[in-house]
């Protein structure tokens, strides 16, 4: 009886093997608003690498003849109060926006995780420091730490990007934090330290994989956020400078011109938008697909 | 007798309590008080109790995963309690723990092949090829094949988990199993596989057990020796012979008293014990068991009995014994 209990399942299921990556992506492939939203973000990752190259004018060529043109066959998205092409700026801007967003999450994410795994694996008083500091942090609306960040360091893109990923670190770090605390005492690591392990082989090899679904998770998420709060700050005058086709900067110079020449505030709002549910969309379906849990 | 191999003397664990805003200690959890116990090649030492005796932490303080607060365990001739980190990482390799769960005790991102490897890794043996090829080894010998390797933890049953749990132990070729209720979790017809599947390893492979379990026919089945665990402490320990036929504490007693017997017709006197376990952060004073003993005496109030072999190789701790040796 139990040699043939042994080798039922032998004979039942011989398919192939799907790791825990695989069957996320089948179900993140089930969920249609999140392959919509991966669809929308491809999109504009791909405007933002070939975009520069399809803009059919150039984006600081100014020309006051062609001021505040409505949308035409020629100007597709309509001219600025400069008489720039808003498409081109906007195909440009696309570059910059995408590479604020995912660059300042990357780094947030980075030191984030870090500080979170430290304070969560290691705990009492180095704990204690990092967690009250992110308190700390999030006691301010974090437009209102951005735009502190940005005064000291000086109104740029560039330190644009610096801010937004500081502000973010908390996110990330309490995120860890918690998953880290709820990990290390899952019985599989009582087990690796049962065999003998280091405790760095512990950290890096188990702990560490097994909290990366939220990071990824948030991680989509905040590139969102991080998209709107570089327009918020461009369009602020914190953000990019004069001539840059930044998103938030382009709402902000078309502000003055809103009632007669909307398109020119409505494009690269538009642009904003969907970058921003692109994320959220494929943000949440990544949720659905990693954790399991969540869904009802 | 055969060779001592773990020598437990006064093992002390308590879990310190913190309140407050600062977190001022306000007490102790004393999950295991007082413990003592030797462990002989190739027996296999059942340890019983109802769950919160501290039977589970009393495995795993002698591995040191909880660092144990006072207490020597000696292993092989080698104090553990002295040993510093590294050393006591590299004492591991001879000293393994079966989980009691199998689903919550295998990492769910890496495939058996890896989980069974990394003992080896950390502990430096063999090469890449060589420790492949002990993977497989040791997922035959616990009754599975080499083509489950690539698999992930979440494609098997709760039985076959336990007998990748079992293999990862048995990978660095230990010399003491500490199975902390390791069939507990199981469906009963599972139970019996894998209880004999570790007997069969034992007797392969000489190993050493120390079982931990709450279940008294699992233990009876399996043990050579049988101790038995009230708030933190060990009340009685015997061959499991003696100790299921004439046990001598109370709560030995009453607890083997509510063994179920699979005989309808079957008349017992059960005896029932009055009012709850004592929370172990206030212990009672004398005797732990004596607030719900049905032979307590003045003195019990009063006395911590000392845990005494009262006959040949069956010791416990109670006045009603140890008066009888006086």
């Amino acid at each position: 009886m139990a040699e043939l209990i042994r080798n039922l399942p032998q004979t039942a299921e011989q398919e192939k093997v799907a790791g825990p990556w695989k069957e996320a992506w089948r179900s993140f492939r089930k969920s249609k608003s999140a392959v919509a939203g991966a669809g929308i973000v491809i999109f504009f990752i791909l405007v933002a690498i070939i975009g520069p190259m399809l803009a059919p004018q150039g984006i600081n060529e100014q020309n006051l003849a062609i001021r505040l043109l409505p949308p035409s066959s020629e100007y597709w998205f309509g001219t600025d109060d400069l008489g720039r092409d808003v498409l081109s700026r906007i195909l440009h801007g696309a570059r910059l926006s995408l590479t604020v967003g995912i660059s300042a999450v990357i780094l947030s994410a980075f030191f984030g995780s870090l500080l979170g795994i430290i304070a969560g694996y290691y705990g009492r008083w180095i704990d204690t420091i990092i967690s009250r500091v992110f308190d700390i942090m999030l006691a301010f609306p974090s437009i209102l730490l951005a735009i502190a960040v940005v005064s000291i360091l000086g109104p740029s893109l560039r330190n644009a990007l610096i801010a937004i990923a500081i502000i973010n670190i908390p996110n990330f770090g309490r995120l860890i934090r918690s998953r880290v605390l709820a990990i290390k005492e899952e019985e599989y690591i009582h087990a690796a330290k049962a065999i003998g392990m280091k405790n760095s082989r512990i950290l890096w090899r188990h702990i560490l994989p097994n909290s990366m679904t939220p990071i990824i998770v948030q991680g989509t998420l905040a590139i969102a956020t991080a998209i709107i709060e570089a327009a918020a700050l461009g369009f602020l005058g914190l953000g990019a400078e004069a001539p840059q086709p930044e998103w938030g900067k382009m709402l902000a110079d078309a502000r003055m011109f809103l009632l007669n020449a909307p398109w020119a505030m409505i494009f690269p709002g538009v642009a904003i938008m969907l970058t921003v549910i692109g994320f959220n969309l494929m943000g949440d379906g990544l949720r659905d697909a990693l954790d399991p849990k969540m869904k009802n | 007798m055969s060779n001592l191999l773990l020598k437990v003397e006064n093992l002390k664990k308590y879990f310190p309590i913190h309140k407050g805003t600062f977190g001022t200690k306000s007490g102790d959890v004393k999950a295991v008080d007082d413990v003592s116990f030797d462990v002989y090649e190739g027996e296999t030492l059942g340890i019983v109790g109802e769950s919160g005796c501290g039977k589970s932490t009393t495995g795993r303080a002698i591995l040191r995963l909880h660092e144990p607060t006072d207490g020597k365990v000696t292993f092989d001739g080698m104090e553990l309690t002295s040993l510093s980190k590294g050393q006591m990482r590299k004492a591991r390799r001879n000293i393994q723990m079966v989980f009691q769960d199998p689903y919550a005790s295998l990492n769910p991102r890496h495939t058996i092949e890896k989980i069974l490897e990394e003992p080896l890794i950390v502990h430096g043996i063999g090469k890449a090829k060589e420790r492949k090829q002990l993977v497989y080894d040791y997922l035959e010998i616990v009754g599975l094949s080499p083509y489950h390797a690539k698999r992930y933890p979440h494609q098997f049953s709760g039985g076959q988990r336990q007998r990748i749990g079992i293999a990862r132990a048995l990978m660095t070729n230990p010399k003491l199993i500490i199975a902390d209720e390791p069939v507990s979790a199981l469906d009963v017809s599972i139970q019996a596989q894998v209880l004999n599947l570790m007997q069969k390893l034992q007797n392969d492979l000489n190993l050493t057990y120390i079982f931990i379990a709450h279940d008294l026919g699992v233990v009876r089945h399996i043990s050579d020796r049988v101790g038995v665990m009230y708030l933190g402490r060990m009340v009685e320990l015997a061959d499991s012979e003696s100790l299921y036929e004439t046990p001598l504490h109370p709560y030995t007693q009453a607890l083997l008293s509510a063994v179920p017997i699979p005989d309808p017709t079957y008349q017992r006197e059960q005896i029932l014990l009055a009012g709850d376990i004592p929370s172990p952060r206030n212990p009672p004073q004398g005797c732990t068991f004596h607030t719900r003993c049905p032979f307590a005496m003045d003195v019990c109030k009063v006395v911590t009995p000392s845990f005494k072999e009262v006959k040949n190789g069956h010791s416990v701790a109670c006045h009603l014994h140890n008066e009888v040796q006086q």
